[in-house]
């Protein structure tokens, strides 16, 4: 993949093994050597950071399950059983609730990364679409496991997004309810319900890392993006991944680890709704209900269109829309950094999700609502008509000659492999 | 493989009846989709309400204890119904709404024809105008409306309020106020003596 492999196995069990499953020539090929340009910044991280978040997940999540009981009346009480009795079961439960919160994080900014450099660009358009498929699957899982604590704000957002698939009545009468039914296994939502979301809860991780191995696949055909979006042009331009940029995504590991490491010691249940401690009743709606911070900007998305189906398509084309963010976007330069008018509404619309975000907390009436459809607009405006029309009417600031001289200035000369031999040392 | 002995190699026989290979393959190729499709059904059903969810069809509710003005909430299928004893000025409140100003002019009412207008005699209790019995889910996303207690706030329209998204309901159930796009609904029962229903 991407480069002639350079692994020479050394041993005998190496030369054995090289012939069968060439499972060490694999790493050393992709994560040891692998060329990686030499001007990655610390944004790029976040896609170590999310592989170890996946793993933190699972590993929490597989022994969680060793003690939770997917049943109506014992799924509260288990989830206390593990707070309060399990040896070390606080310490897992935080990590693994507060560890949801964080593999958002670091999704939304891996993301915005993506889109302000451009990393969805050709010849990358199957990797982004990858990761959008991951950020799907990732909010289906949070939602899901959300779904197991059983509180009341576990029941009640299950019942009201369930409750979404009921708007297709609206186009074939019956067909909603008769959805929504099947979904339920019932005729509300109950133990059927809780049971299907607990055997896909654990489902969907195993799914979801499998869609990981893909995303690193395609992402190691082309190789990775960098900040000046000004493709790798020689073998100056890179260096290998191991150990300058193992060394780059473990020290941010450890400085997101710290944050982690604050919330989860420090403020457990700063993240959470105190709503989501009492047991859930089917007979009293809470006065409030909101979904965990992360969803919140779609939540205002939804409350944002006044007609019940429409709420619901614009909810799904929230996160849809980005499939199509290759070929919305015009424009053929990649970093927004080289692009003087886009980059303004770039970071308009960075400030429109987060406060969609804050909108999706509020009680949608007068301003909230005026505001929350103002951004909704927004947002799909950025996509549908600000990616088009801007990439046709800008002209981009001059890219530098090569990664190199990117970082070197100008004491590099400019790209291209008839240096390489020569080289600047 | 750089000189393949045709004698020994029956793929490297020259096919001399294509036409039999054909139906030998299309007739494998469509007996294994129809098996696969066939099975995807169970797998598909399975998630539907089983026999024991189903089972639980129906509940007697005794009305003599509840008061004019007064409002109980039973479970039925999981669900909570609202009945609700109406005072003479609600009754008279609903029944002076004209159908054509309401959101949804549906009744909703399952023991009525699917095309009921939404009058407040479609709505209430057949003969028996003070009571209101139906399914308490908000047809926006399936909150719970508040106005069964008493000091509930029960909307504009003095029927319920749902908290979740604002919609407001009138004294016979009707959406007033969105975003619920339909009538509260009438679950099927029956009056099986002057102050006993059964539902479902």
């Amino acid at each position: 993949m991407g480069h002639p492999s350079t692994y020479e196995p050394s041993t005998g069990v190496e030369r054995w093994l090289d012939s069968r499953l060439p499972v060490p020539r694999m790493m050393h090929d992709q994560f040891m050597v692998f060329p990686t340009p030499r001007n990655l910044n610390y944004w790029w991280t976040f896609g170590g950071i999310l592989t170890f978040m996946l793993a933190i997940q699972i590993v929490t999540g597989i022994v969680l399950a060793m003690h939770y009981q997917p049943t109506v009346d014992g799924a509260f009480d288990s989830v206390e059983k593990i707070m309060r009795d399990v040896n070390w079961g606080w310490l897992l439960r935080y990590a693994h609730a507060i560890g949801a919160s964080m593999f958002f994080v670091a999704v939304y900014i891996h993301t915005f990364r993506g889109l302000y450099y451009g990393s969805y660009k050709a010849p990358r358009e199957v990797l982004w679409i990858l990761g959008v498929i991951i950020l799907f699957l990732m909010i289906a899982t949070a939602f899901m496991g959300y779904s197991l604590v059983w509180g009341q704000m576990s029941f009640w957002a299950v019942t009201v997004i369930t409750n979404l698939f009921s708007s297709l009545d609206a186009v074939i009468p019956g067909l909603g309810t008769t959805l929504v039914q099947w979904i339920w296994g019932g005729f509300a939502v109950g133990e059927p319900t809780l049971n299907r979301l607990f055997a896909l809860h654990y489902l969907f991780p195993f799914v979801i890392a499998g869609v990981v191995i893909l995303h690193i696949w395609a992402l190691h055909i082309p190789g990775s993006n960098n900040p000046t979006g000004v493709e790798v042009k020689s073998a100056k331009d890179t260096i290998p991944f191991h150990p300058y940029y193992t060394i780059k995504d473990g020290y941010a590991l450890v400085l997101f680890c710290i944050l982690f490491g604050a919330l989860l010691f420090y403020a457990p249940n700063f993240l959470g709704h105190p709503d989501n401690y009492i047991p859930a009743n089917p007979l009293q709606t809470p006065p409030h209900i909101v979904p965990e911070w992360y969803f919140l900007p779609f939540y205002a998305i939804l409350r944002a269109i006044p007609s019940k189906l429409f709420g619901v398509i614009a909810l799904i084309a929230s996160i849809g829309i980005l499939v199509f963010v290759p070929w919305l976007d015009t424009s053929r330069i990649r970093s927004v950094s080289y692009r003087p008018i886009f980059k303004w509404f770039f970071w308009l619309f960075v400030i429109c999700c987060i406060a969609l975000g804050y909108l999706g907390s509020q009680a949608p009436d007068g301003w909230y609502l005026f505001f929350g459809r103002l951004c909704t607009a927004y947002y799909f405006g950025f996509f549908l008509l600000i990616m088009p029309i801007v990439g046709f009417i800008e002209g981009p600031k001059k890219l530098p000659g090569s990664i190199t001289q990117s970082v070197l200035g100008s004491k590099a000369p400019p790209g291209g492999s008839q240096q390489h031999a020569g080289g600047a040392q | 493989m750089a000189n393949p002995d045709i004698s020994t190699d029956p793929s490297l026989v020259p096919d001399d009846d294509p036409s039999r290979r054909d139906v030998i393959l299309i007739g494998a190729g469509a007996f294994a989709a129809i098996g696969g499709a066939a099975m995807l059904w169970p797998l598909l059903d399975q998630m539907n309400p089983d026999a024991s969810t189903l089972s639980l069809s129906s509940i007697d509710v005794d009305l003599a204890p509840i008061e004019e003005g007064q409002a109980i909430t039973v479970m039925w299928r999981g669900k909570p119904i609202f009945i609700r004893h109406r005072t003479a000025k609600e009754v008279d409140e609903a029944k002076d709404v004209k159908v054509d100003v309401l959101i949804d002019k549906l009744a909703r009412n399952a023991n009525l024809p699917d095309d009921a207008p939404a009058t407040d005699g479609n709505r209430a209790a057949p003969e028996q105008a003070p009571w209101l019995v139906m399914i308490g889910i908000c047809t926006h996303l399936g909150c719970i409306p508040k106005g069964q207690a008493v000091g509930d706030y029960k909307g504009e329209y003095g029927g319920w309020f749902c908290p979740c998204h604002g919609s407001q309901y009138d004294t016979a159930g009707r959406v007033r106020i969105g975003p619920a796009p339909e009538n509260m609904y009438i679950p099927p029962y029956a009056f099986t003596s002057d102050t006993k229903i059964k539902i479902g």
